[in-house]
């Protein structure tokens, strides 16, 4: 189960990266950028996983007692909940920078920004 | 053609080094260290039935202030980037289309309820998968059903800034109580933490994630905001 979690999401960080690579548009650019960041986060709770066990809620079916045989590891999931939004303000940058640029060319070709290429 | 080929190539070392990482892990048998503390701890000290909250509100309280501060500072950049030079006014008068009976009748009858479900989320944080995050997450997407039936509605940024700065003063100012009451900074029991699994137990968290919540929605509505009032161009 860890390892089909796992291996989704480097493959999801693979398809994003590739976007990011082969896409012209900066708004596939970002779009591809999200996939590779749900990856990321995907591979990092699998690795929280145990096999056999629930979630770190203590109620009915985790007493306090068995709280440590019967709980996957609760510090993955605190560190992506913590990912997932910083994600969020990244792409929200990402979107308000790619506004910006096509107002300044009228276009979101990133090929038509050569400003700092040399 | 030649560049795509590079592409592949190098997401192709980049499979194989995951390969390599992925043949050489084995997953736990047992909690480690750090975790099996927050497990045996929890209970008696917190009071929250939900441990990943209370490593987020609690144990690593600090890192969650540091956390909605980037938030804070990725509204604030939004709309410094988006509102530069921007004409006032209402779009560029330029007429959309009506959003559709659908849209506009299931926005009315939506919105309320996401708007609710949205505060159960954050005030029950402390004992049911959510919290603060989730909650303004779901906040900020009844804002986004109502700038999807109308592009060119305006949110007031007052109300929004208003809330924000609220919310954010009350987390420091019970931040700065727990070292007053409490233990230390952002300590939860500066309220009796109750007993476990009911709505008012956990001291401060629930108190402390619903304003989270209140500012984590503020800064997201901010940012549709924002982005939606590029629509004029």
């Amino acid at each position: 189960m860890a390892y089909i979690a796992m291996t989704t999401g480097f493959v999801l960080i693979l398809i994003g990266l590739y976007g990011a690579l082969t896409n012209r548009n900066i708004l596939r650019m970002i779009v591809a950028f999200t996939v590779a960041n749900t990856g990321v986060n995907l591979v990092m709770v699998a690795v929280g996983y145990l096999h056999g066990r629930t979630a770190p809620i203590l109620d009915a079916a985790v007493p306090v007692a068995e709280a440590v045989e019967r709980i996957i590891d609760p510090v993955p999931q605190a560190l992506v909940l913590t990912a997932i939004v910083i994600g969020v303000g990244v792409t929200a940058l990402m979107l308000a920078y790619a506004y910006k640029l096509y107002e300044s060319k009228r276009t979101l070709d990133i090929s038509a920004f050569k400003d700092l290429k040399w | 053609m030649i560049r795509r080929l590079f592409v592949v190539l190098l997401l192709f070392g980049l499979a194989m080094v995951f390969s390599g990482l992925m043949a050489g892990y084995s997953p736990d048998e047992v909690l480690n260290l750090s975790a099996r503390y927050y497990a045996e701890h929890t209970a008696q000290d917190i009071g929250a039935a939900n441990i990943v909250t209370a490593i987020i509100v609690t144990f690593r309280g600090l890192d969650t202030l540091g956390e909605v501060t980037v938030l804070f500072l990725t509204a604030a950049i939004v709309g410094l980037v988006l509102s530069h030079g921007r004409r006032e006014g209402r779009g560029s008068g330029r007429e959309l289309p009506p959003a559709g009976e659908l849209l506009t009748t299931g926005t009315r009858l939506l919105v309320p309820l996401i708007l609710l479900l949205g505060a159960y989320v954050f005030v029950n944080g402390h004992l049911t998968p959510g919290g603060g995050f989730q909650g303004g997450a779901i906040l900020a997407s009844a804002i986004l059903l109502l700038l999807l039936t109308d592009p060119l509605r305006r949110i007031s940024h007052r109300l929004i800034t208003a809330i924000e700065s609220t919310a954010g003063l009350v987390f420091v100012g019970i931040g700065l109580l727990g070292i007053v009451l409490a233990g230390g900074f952002l300590d939860n029991r500066i309220l009796p933490i109750g007993s476990l699994g009911e709505l008012f137990s956990a001291g401060a968290i629930p108190i402390i994630y619903s304003f989270i919540g209140l500012k984590v929605g503020a800064e997201f509505s901010s940012m549709l905001a924002h982005l939606s009032e590029t629509e004029d161009l």
